[in-house]
């Protein structure tokens, strides 16, 4: 049982990617692969079973709710591939008129 | 032999007695590279200024603590030029997990296993070379270029910590910090004839380490031998308050841990490891090493891992679905890759994802975005988490029966480059013996056993959690029984003979 190319195409959707018709039918068969040799573990009786988080839990870790010194603003900004002052700059996600125009 | 290609204990024996200076041997290491990175292309960034002026603080460091009398401020490490894969952050350098959409990345603070290595005064060397978000095991999935075996030029080093593992064994670095989510460090170690250590999940902080899949990843050291692995783990090792799973336990002192012999311990040898696939020449040398332990004073007894068949299923549902989520953060507005001229904010973050991410990281998020999505989540992620809980009770009981396991690294020797499958099952399925240690969160430990062809073969020890020091006991005992004398890679042998 393998992955339908609509499958595929709404999966590139969640992930944020978006694929050309050559990538999605790769994708398709790639994951098809994946997926049928993943399937095996269907056989495997888990009633019962609990899942595994962390396979060398910590319990709960706490502190005192205290400020420490952090990045300024201006390196928690300095990646950042287009910016506006103290702001980061993206395509304008209103209709109408941008800041800068 | 020149101090490049020496170990870090004999070379911080050297250091303390004031007979070389971290600077010769800095000066060593960037010889070697200027005369074999070319051909090897362990790096992606080589820090030679900013090395030559931690090696002469270290130079300052021993010189007073002589003075003083005073050794105490010195590790075995203050001086020793190491190297770091390029997913562990570094303040003010590049790093870009071998990726497109990283290229220009510099973040704004240290890993805490950075910080540790310079806080003894280690020297950091440069870079180096990756699979693409350590997705791949033969460093030929780094956006950047591959890098090439030290012992054959013609082959790859493994991965994804492959240029780690490359720039240790070719003497380009005293040794080299890796990552390992099911193999990455243990793999390249074998590929490369060195020793690799996976850590107890938690036993090493992964602050600053860029996520692949949070409850598999521990960074591990790659080394000439045991000793070192033992120094290099007890640097890093140890709870850190900026990461949460980073586990409280005491470090013991690992290299204290290398002299006691192994009488008395017991060493299990999965039967399900054992199976027909398995290239013969490594199965025969994995054999003799199991031999060689026994002779040692260790019992060897068979163990069974009954689920060990569902763990490569296990992880990649696993280890994908963590890596869709973890990638997520990966947007294109705070930082990496942006996409030109997107219209709007979704074909943005949809365009500078698809330009900049490579074929295996898309095909990994796809996977894991599938094994997550509402209609598959209990099919997939939840089944592979109880899996994994079934494998966990496996290793429970095999450990009721032995002190550590044995068993091959990898099934096959470091292959050619470009002659990796293009079915991606079929490369999965070389993870065999690497991922059923991530899943369970225990310790291991590539150790080389001898060579097939000329290429180096490890064998894998794995222990109980947090027992990474009778781990490195019985491989310090493995390591002196096999008695590989010459340990230099060819590329290396030449350099020397070369006289350069």
């Amino acid at each position: 049982m393998g992955v339908s190319k609509e499958e595929t195409a709404h999966i590139a959707e969640l992930a944020r990617l978006s694929l050309d018709e050559a990538e999605l039918a790769q994708a398709q068969y790639d994951l098809s692969e994946i997926v049928n040799y993943v399937n095996k573990i269907a056989s495997l009786n888990t009633d019962g079973v609990a899942p595994t988080v962390q396979p060398c839990a910590v319990p709960n870790v706490c502190r005192e709710d205290v400020v420490l010194p952090s990045l300024s603003r201006e390196e928690a900004l300095a990646n950042a591939p287009d910016r506006q002052g103290e702001f980061l700059r993206v395509p304008s996600i209103m209709e109408g008129k941008g800041v800068d125009e | 032999m020149k101090l490049c290609d020496m170990t870090i204990h004999e070379l911080a024996e050297l250091l303390e007695a004031g007979e070389v200076s971290s600077k010769e041997i800095t000066e060593s290491v960037f010889e070697r590279i200027d005369g074999v990175e070319e051909s090897v292309g362990a790096y992606v960034t080589v820090l030679s200024d900013e090395a030559l002026e931690q090696a002469d603080a270290a130079d300052e460091r021993i010189a007073h603590a002589r003075k003083c009398g005073d050794f105490s401020g010195i590790s075995p490490l203050t001086g020793i030029p190491l190297a770091l894969k390029d997913n562990i952050c570094t303040k003010g350098i590049r790093t870009t997990c071998s990726s497109r959409m990283l290229e220009d990345f510099v973040p704004p603070y240290d890993a805490t296993v950075v910080e540790r290595l310079q806080g003894l005064g280690a020297v950091i060397v440069g870079k180096t070379n990756m699979d693409e978000f350590a997705m791949g095991s033969s460093t030929e999935n780094s956006a950047f270029h591959i890098t090439r075996n030290p012992w054959d030029l013609q082959r790859v080093p493994g991965g994804s910590s492959g240029g780690s593992a490359a720039a240790v064994a070719a003497g380009e670095a005293i040794g080299a910090l890796g990552t390992d989510t099911g193999g990455s460090v243990r793999q390249p170690a074998s590929f490369c004839g060195l020793v690799g250590m996976k850590p107890t999940h938690g036993r090493v902080s992964r602050y600053g380490v860029v996520a692949f899949s949070s409850s598999l990843d521990q960074v591990g050291p790659i080394a000439k031998d045991v000793r070192d692995c033992a120094i290099m783990l007890a640097a890093i090792s140890g709870r850190d308050t900026r990461d949460a799973s980073c586990s409280p336990e005491p470090v013991p002192d690992y290299s204290s841990s290398l002299k006691a012999n192994i009488e008395g311990l017991t060493v299990g040898v999965p039967a399900e490891f054992r199976h027909s696939g398995l290239d013969s020449g490594i199965k025969e040398l994995v054999d003799g090493a199991a031999r060689m332990l026994e002779e040692a004073g260790a019992r060897v007894v068979e163990v069974s891992l009954p689920h060990s068949e569902h763990a490569i299923a296990a992880y990649y549902l696993v280890s994908s679905a963590e890596a869709s989520s973890n990638l997520a953060r990966i947007d294109g507005i705070r930082y990496g890759y942006r996409a030109v001229d997107a219209s709007d904010v979704q074909e943005l973050i949809r365009r500078s994802r698809s330009e900049a991410f490579g074929p295996e990281v898309k095909r990994r998020i796809m996977l894991g975005t599938h094994a997550l999505s509402s209609k598959h989540y209990e099919e997939y992620y939840l089944k592979a988490q109880k899996v994994r809980t079934l494998i966990i009770g496996d290793m429970n009981e095999a450990f009721k029966k032995c002190d550590c396991m044995i068993c091959p690294t990898s099934p096959t020797v470091a292959f050619k480059v470009g002659e990796k499958p293009n079915d991606p099952v079929a490369v999965y399925l070389m993870d065999i013996y690497t991922t059923i240690v991530n899943l369970t969160g225990v310790p291991a430990v590539s150790v080389p056993c001898g060579a097939l062809d000329g290429m180096p073969v490890g064998a894998q020890l794995i222990g109980r959690a947090f027992d990474e020091g009778t781990l490195l006991k019985i491989a310090h005992s493995l390591e002196k029984a096999c008695a590989i004398s010459d340990r230099r890679a060819p590329i290396a042998a030449m350099d020397g003979r070369r006289g350069k």
